[in-house]
């Protein structure tokens, strides 16, 4: 994507990365968008037609009438030299087509799940599962409740023993940011491991 | 809870219908600004890419279109494509051609996200944990 053109010499322009936030239909995406960016989440509007749709998901949409999918996308200036930006994904599963194009570059993901409706973000676990994408699990507890324990959560969801499952609060800055730093934690250790492999 | 495996169809079709994911689909009023195109001729313009406008031209340069003209305002300061099309209040789609066009012109400079393997650079994911401690 990155072109070697001259016109495409660096500037002095803070670096920036992105983490995804994923997850099924209406489990708190934007909520958590919201709740740890500095800006109110933004949005922006891509127009579509029926084309871009695998044909299974034409169902409820008419006929070339176009249509479009929100993507929201929070912001938090890590230091002056680095953005991280957080993008909601967009959760009705007509729309994973997009999922590509936003995994590409990711640091990594949250997937939230919402324990009332666990399966309408298995789909998300299978992407980043495939794509060797890392992500936490977060369990996003809708009225501040948290039914299930962490580990009955991951043998439900048929996660390994070292994926982390976080009970959060989609709505609250401090939980969302707990999530997160789960998640960079789990980058940095892969990241020393893949760098000081441990002696045979 | 259900087990995941639980639902098969559910989780099995979903990941596989996610085809390939570039800009297929996408079209009509929008793309009247940019002459019915719909695609970028490059693919230099990811949603974080950031877009910052160049020193004009000596004599001012060529004429631009009124989109081009507003995209330059806002790009005096550095700006992200998708920070950029909510402004605009336009796709990404759109807005990237438009850029193609500035960067073909030579009115922006671009800067492409930090490259992301998946063997991170630790400095980088230290720098990100410490901002967001201080969330
Ligand atoms: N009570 C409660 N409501 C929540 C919580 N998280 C989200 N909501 C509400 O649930 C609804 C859906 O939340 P969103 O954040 O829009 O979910 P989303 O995942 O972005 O939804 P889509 O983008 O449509 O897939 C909204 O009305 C939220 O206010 C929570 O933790 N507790
Ligand atoms: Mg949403």
């Amino acid at each position: 994507m990155t072109g070697s053109d001259a016109t495409l010499q660096k500037v002095s322009a803070p670096d920036t990365v992105k983490i995804l936030i994923a997850g099924g239909f209406g489990v708190g995406k934007t909520t958590m968008v919201g709740s740890v960016s500095e800006i109110v989440p933004l949005r922006t509007e891509e127009p579509l037609t029926t084309a871009g749709l695998g044909i299974d998901d034409l169902n409820g949409i008419e006929e070339k009438k176009a249509t479009t999918v929100a993507l929201d996308f929070g912001r938090i200036t890590v230091s002056q030299d680095l953005v991280l930006y957080l993008f909601g994904t967009p959760g009705q599963q007509r729309f994973w087509f997009m999922w590509n194009d936003l995994a590409v570059g990711a640091l990594g993901a949250v997937v939230l799940v919402d324990v009332r409706r666990p399966e309408s973000s298995f789909a998300a676990i299978d992407f980043f599962e495939r794509r060797k994408i890392p992500f936490v699990i977060g369990v996003n507890g809708f009225y501040g409740e948290h039914p299930y324990e962490p580990e009955e959560i991951r043998e439900s969801l048929a996660l390994p023993e070292d994926a982390q499952v976080l009970l959060c609060d989609a709505r609250e800055r401090g939980s969302c940011r707990d999530v997160l730093i789960a998640l960079i934690d789990q980058l940095i250790a892969t990241t020393a491991r893949g760098s000081h492999p441990s002696p045979p | 809870m259900p087990p995941r495996g639980a639902v098969p169809s559910a989780r099995r079709t979903a990941a596989s219908e996610v085809s390939g994911g570039d800009t297929a689909g996408r079209l009509v009023r929008p793309f009247t600004l940019t002459g019915g195109r719909t695609q970028p001729e490059r693919g230099d313009f990811t949603l974080i890419t950031m877009v910052t406008a160049a020193p004009p031209p000596p004599g001012g340069g060529a004429r631009l279109q009124p989109e081009h003209t507003r995209i330059l305002r806002l790009c005096r300061e550095p700006v992200v494509v998708a920070e950029l099309a909510t402004r605009l209040d336009l796709p990404v789609s759109v807005v990237s051609i438009l850029l193609c066009d500035l960067l073909a012109a030579e009115r922006i400079v671009v800067q492409p996200p930090r490259a992301v393997s998946r063997t991170l650079d630790l400095e980088l994911l230290q720098k990100v944990r410490q901002g967001l401690d201080r969330l």
